[in-house]
């Protein structure tokens, strides 16, 4: 049983306020659908969780049960069970996609896994997300596609099994085949009810393949709305203009 | 002999042997702003004493000859005229030269290996090596540096019609050793040439890889890789001269810099004659600066004489560890050292992967990664 929560959270990037006192509590079992048009910050929300370098905290406090993520560097709070799925994975040259994700694994684990074991892991988290072996042996992410990058993001959800992790838009830039996979991914992860989902979206689709327990509205920096499923609904008839008027 | 007649191309140095033909330089000429002089222990000015000492020990496989001849051997200078002032004072100091001899058609599982084991600091060593390999052979040649000395060389590799010969040039000199080298590559019509040079050690090295064509289709790769700590200056200086037609070039040289007065050098100039119709070439340099303090100048000169090209372009980056990648890896649990440890050694594995001779690419790897463990 875990729990993340964010409290009062605010956020500069360069000097300009983003994020203007968020809170929210994720706990294992649920799945937390952050939406909202581009540019109100949830991409700040997700970076700044995680502890990239561009983004100044100025107030709040991010505790993973108890822990105070903010007091740690990027990659403790990966080994305190924290994810994040990125909206753009960057190309790294040089690095294959299998050093990296036995690096990763072994980082998050504190141990070597047993060579058969992590092949075997692998080939059924690649088998599964539909990502050609050959994959592993490429450089990590460099000229992979859009939904081969969100494929693989998904695969390292899968086998670092974090306690919590955050999602920022998986789902934009993916056909429906695509989307499906990597709705079926998230749904594996989900389904063991010991993990907490924050799923950052911009679009109401994925909705409908991943069910989400709570729905929150994000606009000019903080959440302005919050409700069940059914306010995504609400969001894909009335669309999010009456929130970007409100918050400017 | 006297001044060979100076070409058109401005990046093409006078050549000569006479070391009289070359005055002392300054520091204010092109071919040598950037080297530091005063720590070239007199290589460059006539003062260095020849009582240096440095081995040359060398191994041949079954089938490839190999011996040490005085200069009047018809052999030496045949594809390399001195273009600089070490170089010709190489030229006419050293003692004997190595002339190695691969037949024709022969085709040694083996690679030959000549180590040079500099014995120390006091006064200056010279050295000539010839390695011919006949029309349609195929070698591999390991040349490995290592101990202290104050060192300068000719290196001549004439390569046969058809041919193919693959260098790897292993600088693993101690701290305070210092190197000006010349390896001069001559290729006849359809040969290969592979070069790989790794230079880590040394106070100075200097090394000037250079290419010349006799026929049309030769096809040179020249790969190189360093890692220069806090004082090190490393300096290499390409040129790739192509006079025939339908010939190619690829050039790949790739550093890591750390520590204060970290200093490298990369001058790349290819030059495509008017007569070089259906050339195709492309260098590249990059630098990776890993800390404040030090610095790395990268100049390619691409002259281009010719209209008709088949490719040529030159590209040259120097920067810092990317960021972002080194927060994915950390995003994903890896700590701040291993994963840029991981993305340096990303960025040179690329070109140790080229590295044919496994137990050269084991190597270099391990010295890499005893470098970034400092
Ligand atoms: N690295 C950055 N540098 C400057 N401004 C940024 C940076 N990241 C985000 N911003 C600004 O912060 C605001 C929120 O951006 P972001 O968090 O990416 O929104 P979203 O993910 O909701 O589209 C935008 O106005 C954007 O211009
Ligand atoms: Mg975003």
């Amino acid at each position: 049983m875990s729990t993340l929560e964010i409290r009062d959270l605010k956020v500069a990037v360069e000097d300009k306020e983003i994020l203007r006192g968020v809170n929210l509590t994720v706990k294992s079992g649920q799945t937390h659908a952050i939406m909202g048009p581009n540019g109100s910050g949830k991409s700040t929300l997700a970076y700044a969780i995680a502890g990239h370098p561009k983004y100044t905290i100025t107030g709040g406090e991010v505790l993973l049960d108890g822990v105070d993520l903010l007091e740690l560097s990027v990659d403790e709070r990966a080994r305190a069970g924290l994810f994040l799925a990125m909206q753009y994975p960057v190309e790294v040259p040089g690095v294959s996609v299998s050093n990296f994700l036995r690096s990763a694994v072994t980082a998050i684990q504190g141990e070597a896994p047993k060579l058969r074991q992590f092949a075997k892991d692998l080939k059924s988290g690649m088998d599964s997300l539909a990502i050609d072996a050959a994959f592993a042996q490429r450089n990590l992410n460099e000229g992979f596609s859009g939904g081969e990058k969100k494929r693989h993001e998904i695969l390292q959800l899968e086998l670092l099994k974090p306690k919590i992790a955050v999602l920022d838009e998986t789902d934009s830039g993916l056909d429906v085949d695509a989307l499906r996979v990597v709705s079926e991914g998230i749904n594996r992860f989900r389904a063991t009810g010991e993990t907490g989902v924050l799923l950052i979206t911009h679009y109401t689709r994925i909705l409908r393949y991943v069910k989400p327990d709570f729905v929150h509205v994000f606009a000019g920096g903080r959440i302005v709305e919050e409700g069940g499923a059914e306010l995504a609904d609400k969001l894909e008839s009335e669309g999010y203009e009456q929130y970007t008027k409100a918050s400017a | 002999m006297g001044l060979n007649e100076k070409p058109l191309s401005t990046l093409h140095e006078k050549a000569s042997y006479d070391l009289a033909d070359f005055a002392v330089p300054t520091g204010r000429e092109e071919a040598w702003r950037f080297t530091p002089l005063s720590r070239l222990k007199g290589l460059h000015n006539g003062k260095a004493e020849v009582t240096g000492q440095a081995l040359t020990q060398v191994t041949t496989p079954a089938g490839v000859t190999a011996e040490w001849v005085g200069r009047g051997d018809p052999r030496i200078g045949q594809a390399y005229v001195p273009a600089d002032r070490v170089s010709a004072q190489a030229y006419s100091a050293f003692e004997k030269a190595l002339v190695v001899t691969v037949p024709k058609e022969a085709t040694p599982d083996e690679p030959i290996r000549v180590e040079v084991r500099g014995g120390g600091l006091d006064g200056a060593t010279y050295g000539h090596v010839v390695v011919k390999v006949g029309p349609l052979a195929e070698a591999v040649v390991i040349i490995e540096h290592q101990g202290s000395a104050v060192y300068a060389d000719n290196v001549e590799f004439v390569v046969g019609d058809g041919a193919t010969l693959k260098v790897v040039s292993l600088q693993d000199w101690e701290d305070d050793a210092v190197h000006v080298s010349h390896h001069h590559a001559q290729l006849a019509k359809d040969a290969t040439f592979r070069s790989f040079v790794a230079t880590l050690g040394g106070d100075l090295v200097r090394l000037a890889p250079s290419v010349s064509y006799t026929a049309p289709g030769g096809d040179a790769d020249l790969s190189g890789l360093y890692f220069v700590d806090a004082g090190q200056h490393l300096e290499h200086r390409l040129l790739v001269d192509h006079s025939q037609p339908n010939c190619k070039s690829n050039v790949d040289y790739r550093g890591a810099l750390q520590g204060e007065r970290a200093h490298a050098v990369w001058i790349g100039d290819v030059i495509i004659r008017v007569e070089a119709e259906g050339t195709d070439t492309y260098e590249l340099n990059r630098n990776l600066i890993l800390t404040d303090g030090a610095r790395a100048d990268s100049v390619p000169n691409l002259e281009i004489l010719t209209g008709e090209v088949a490719g040529a372009g030159h590209a040259s980056a120097s920067g810092r560890l990317d960021d972002e990648h080194i927060f994915y890896l950390q995003a994903r649990g890896i700590p701040y050292d291993q994963a840029r440890r991981l993305v340096i050694k990303g960025f040179l594995g690329q070109l140790i992967e080229k590295i044919q001779v496994d137990e050269i690419r084991e190597r270099v790897l391990g010295a890499v990664e005893a470098e970034l463990a400092r």
